[in-house]
């Protein structure tokens, strides 16, 4: 039999072949509920026939807003059974940004978790032409929302059933008409500049990429994948809608985004993928429960712990490890590295990912040396989340790994990263010149990141390409390079470097309001909001100290000499960074321009005035003064 | 339609202070009722006296056409009356979860040796009962905080865990004595949410005392004024809001205020 070429296909065959076998649990009332792919194609099955029921035809949009559950997985499915598109999107979203996006994509039916996304659509209906239905999931709260448009999941499957007596075979008929050609998702990404855009991937798109990662790591039909990223990002989809499908494991939905890690432990999944956010989080509750462990506990756990990061460290660079070191890591094991990952659910994880934005060398050596396979993978929405990835025994802090086989790679000019593979997007929705500026007439897809390839082969990214910029007297200057030393710090949560025809390189830095809080506290320091302790002067000298560590690691001219501590954290909703938090760096100087003045004008002082966009929309000024420091004693003026 | 819970004109003297004069008060079924008036007006005197707490001195209470008024408070639970506290009472040592199932005691059949055994009926009891604290802590959405003391939690979420432990009984009728007492806007919103998908989810009877003005305009069918321990004005939200002597209530005229003033001095 010929190999299935769309999603809706596999997941016929995985109701056949994988009938009894888990394909999604779901966390609920405190209890682990299981479907499996027999139920999982009913669900889908009686859906899709309820859209279609509604009229829902070949190339309609379906979008899904809220958490990760099974509904809105089996929606997103069960539109694609019918030759639809799925349009998921991110939940936290303001509301400007989810219009243009439904609007844009016109979008017919919104699938929305419970009634605070449903109350999202009604403000906005009146804004979305193209939309007919609204489906919720949870039906709380709804008894008195009475609307021509607006239906429960539970109903439209009835519908569905109903529809199907009357219409036997028409949701098999649907799959078979379905291509490997036809649109499988539109991914809006976030862009740090101007409005979204909508990334088209196919079906061939997904079944490509999925080989791709199939040679390239190892994924088994009993493996179990936590599903608690955001379903608008390319990276989640691509484990729960393809991998999953496509390989046939499981995928499991956390109870709520606050019971995730509770979650993690009891289900200790076999295979991980998380930003650096949450790896660094994982390690600072380590070092937290440490902390706060009996002297003769803690003197273990750091004795054990240093002789990991040896034996990693050695490892790393190839050299043998001695036997004595080896004979202490192995009782380590039994009694540190073991527990910890338990405690962390890492304990059945084979390899774990970590992408999206650099991760610290230290916490990613803390993971690898209690044992914990984690690796870098690099991609974006336009290659269907995957361009390449780390050989677990060549794991290491510093390269986005070796172009997967089938991906090819290459450094184009000012080193832009260009790569060519049959997971490359079929362009951006409606946006044709964009499209045009990605791909060039030879199909590579310029990935806008600056890198080179080292001599092992591997892919190591610098910067976004556009940023990379050189001080006044020629030196090279890429800022995220020094914002990410600068965010390795575990005080530092965001930075925002500045140099790019400047004479020196001058840095604004968001403090981390936990660990800094925390800090303060154990010193007895009082303090009343974050405006409040970002100015405070002992705050101002721990940041120092920790840029000074930092321009350790930096050539002279790239060193850090000024810098100013926000009186608030850098926000999504504020429009300074990315919904996937990265700083829109254009914006940010725009916004910021008096700071820039002053940091190389020679002032002292700066008064902010931002302003604050709540969730909802409304909008608030904040007026505060925050003092420029200068990281060394004498002085640099520009 | 009768009421659900009638008021017939009940007194209560604390010492010489006539804190409740003749107040009268019919909820209907399904409603939510709140029982407004400024500082020492009688309010939480009033709920005391629904749950069995006070006894009037005079007057009666009636449950669903039963004479309820020189009921114990535990039988007054048992025949569906629960309630929350202006200052939080809950076990600040225990869980969440074994605070939320203990809310469940009423409905608990099992003597001492067959929940000690743990085996047959007690079990499926305990299962049962355990669901139905699942199903409140999910409506809650406090999913996270099970295994936390309640003592350590934050003060609106403690609100939030004892309307969960009022729940637990499966009320007919929720007396709730400032659920929003001490909150900030959000905590206010989500309890106002709370509050109004619990009346629509279950049926639920509400009576509530709340001093935020916004809130109870917001959600309450019907509102009861009391003003120095007497029923000054009853309607829906907007009679109320309109009623003169509701104003002079509030805002006081010079004479009237003096003589408050005089009175608590």
């Amino acid at each position: 039999m010929a190999e299935p070429t769309t999603l809706p296909r596999l997941l016929l065959r995985n109701a056949r072949d994988f009938a009894t076998r888990t394909a999604i649990r779901e966390k609920d009332r405190g209890i682990w509920q299981s479907y499996t792919w027999a139920e999982y194609h009913a669900q889908v099955r009686d859906f899709a026939l309820g859209l279609a029921a509604l009229g829902f035809k070949r190339g309609d949009r379906l979008s899904v807003i809220g958490d990760n559950r099974p509904r809105l997985y089996w929606a997103q499915v069960a539109a694609q059974c019918l030759g639809g598109v799925s349009v998921p999107v991110y939940q936290d979203s303001i509301a400007r940004e989810l219009a243009f996006v439904w609007n844009h994509a016109d979008v017919s039916v919104i699938v929305a978790e419970d009634q605070e996304q449903v109350d999202k659509v009604v403000t906005l209906r009146a804004e979305l032409p193209t939309l007919r239905f609204v489906i919720y999931d949870d039906a709380r709260g709804m008894l008195h929302y009475k609307h021509e448009w607006l239906k429960s999941f539970a109903d439209v499957q009835a519908l569905g059933r109903e529809f199907g007596r009357t219409h036997a075979g028409d949701f098999e008929a649907a799959i078979e008409q379905g291509q490997g050609d036809d649109l499988a998702f539109v991914c809006y990404t976030s862009g740090t500049t101007g409005n979204p855009k909508g990334a088209m991937l196919t079906h061939a798109n997904a079944l490509e990429t999925a080989k791709t990662a199939m040679r390239a790591e190892d994924f088994r039909l009993d493996d179990d994948y936590l599903a608690y990223l955001p379903m608008a990002w390319v990276g989640d989809a691509f484990y729960t809608l393809i991998m999953s499908v496509v390989v046939g494991f499981a995928i499991n939905c956390p109870e709520s985004p606050e019971t995730v890690q509770r979650d993690l432990r009891e289900l200790g999944p076999t295979l991980v993928l998380a930003p650096p956010r949450i790896w660094e989080n994982m390690l600072t509750a380590v070092q937290v429960k440490g902390a706060d462990a009996p002297p003769l506990k803690r003197r273990v756990f750091e004795r054990f712990r240093r002789a990991a990061e040896q034996a990693e460290i050695l490892r790393s660079e190839d050299k043998p490890i001695p036997l004595g070191l080896r004979l202490t890591c192995a009782l380590g094991e039994f009694f540190v590295y073991g527990p910890v990952r338990d405690q962390l659910g890492l304990r059945r994880t084979r390899w774990a990912l970590t992408g999206g934005a650099p991760l610290g060398p230290d916490t990613f050596r803390f993971f690898r040396s209690i044992g914990v396979n984690l690796k870098q993978v690099y991609g974006s929405t336009e290659t269907t989340g995957l361009v390449s990835l780390q050989p677990s025994r060549e794991a290491n802090p510093t390269t986005a790994g070796r172009p997967c086989p089938g991906i090819d790679v290459k450094i184009g000019e000012r080193g832009e990263v260009l790569v060519k593979s049959a997971g490359i997007f079929r362009g951006y929705l409606k946006n044709d010149e964009a499209t045009r500026e990605v791909i060039d007439r030879d199909g590579w897809f310029h990935t806008g990141d600056a890198g080179f390839i080292d001599p092992r082969g591997h892919l190591v990214i610098i910067d976004r390409a556009k940023d990379v910029g050189a001080l006044s007297d020629g030196t090279p200057f890429a800022p995220q390079f020094v914002e990410n030393k600068l965010k390795f710090s575990p005080y530092i949560r965001e930075a925002v470097a500045f140099g790019d025809q400047r004479a020196f390189v001058t840095a604004m830095i968001a403090i981390d309001v936990n660990t800094v809080g925390n800090w303060a506290e154990r010193r007895s320091l009082a303090y009343t909001s974050y405006m409040d302790l970002s100015q405070k002067p002992e705050i101002r000298k721990l940041i120092r100290d920790e840029i000074r560590k930092c321009n350790e690691t930096l050539p002279e001219a790239g060193k850090v000499r000024r810098f100013l501590l926000l009186t608030k954290d850098l926000e999504a909703d504020d429009a300074e960074m990315t919904r996937t938090r990265k700083v829109r760096r254009r914006f940010v100087a725009e916004k910021y321009a008096p700071v820039l003045d002053a940091f190389y004008g020679g002032g002292d002082e700066v008064e902010l005035v931002t302003t604050i966009t709540y969730e909802d929309g409304r909008q608030a000024t904040l007026k505060s003064r925050a003092r420029l420091e200068d990281v060394e004693e004498a002085p640099v003026r520009g | 339609m009768s009421a659900l819970v009638e008021i017939r004109e009940v007194s209560k003297t604390f010492g010489g202070v006539q804190a409740v004069t003749r107040v009268s008060l019919d909820v209907t079924k399904g409603d939510i009722v709140s029982v407004i008036g400024p500082n020492g007006a009688g309010k939480t005197t009033v709920l005391n006296m629904i749950s069995g707490f006070y006894h009037p001195d005079s007057g009666r209470i009636a449950l669903g056409g039963r004479d309820v008024t020189d009921l114990a408070p535990s039988k007054i639970a048992e025949l569906g009356v629960a309630r929350t506290f202006q200052n939080i009472a809950l076990f600040r040592g225990m869980t969440v979860l074994d605070n939320l199932m203990l809310g469940r005691h009423v409905h608990m059949k099992s003597g001492v040796l067959a929940s000690f055994v743990y085996w047959g009926l007690a079990q499926k009891e305990e299962v049962r009962h355990r669901k139905r604290v699942e199903d409140i802590i999910d409506f809650l959405k406090i999913q996270d905080l099970r295994r936390r003391p309640t003592g350590s939690l934050a003060y609106g979420l403690q609100k939030r865990v004892e309307l969960g432990r009022a729940l637990a009984l499966d009320p007919k009728v929720l007396l709730l004595d400032e659920p929003m007492g001490g909150m900030n806007q959000e905590e206010k919103e989500d309890m106002a949410r709370f509050i109004l998908d619990v009346n629509e989810e279950w049926g639920t009877t509400i009576i509530l005392i709340e001093h935020d003005m916004g809130v109870v305009m917001d959600i309450s069918d019907r509102v009861a004024v009391l003003d120095m321990g007497q029923k000054i004005a009853e309607g829906s939200p907007d009679e109320v809001r309109a009623n003169p002597a509701v104003i002079k209530a509030y805002l006081g005229d010079t004479k009237g205020g003096g003589a408050r003033e005089a009175r608590r001095g």
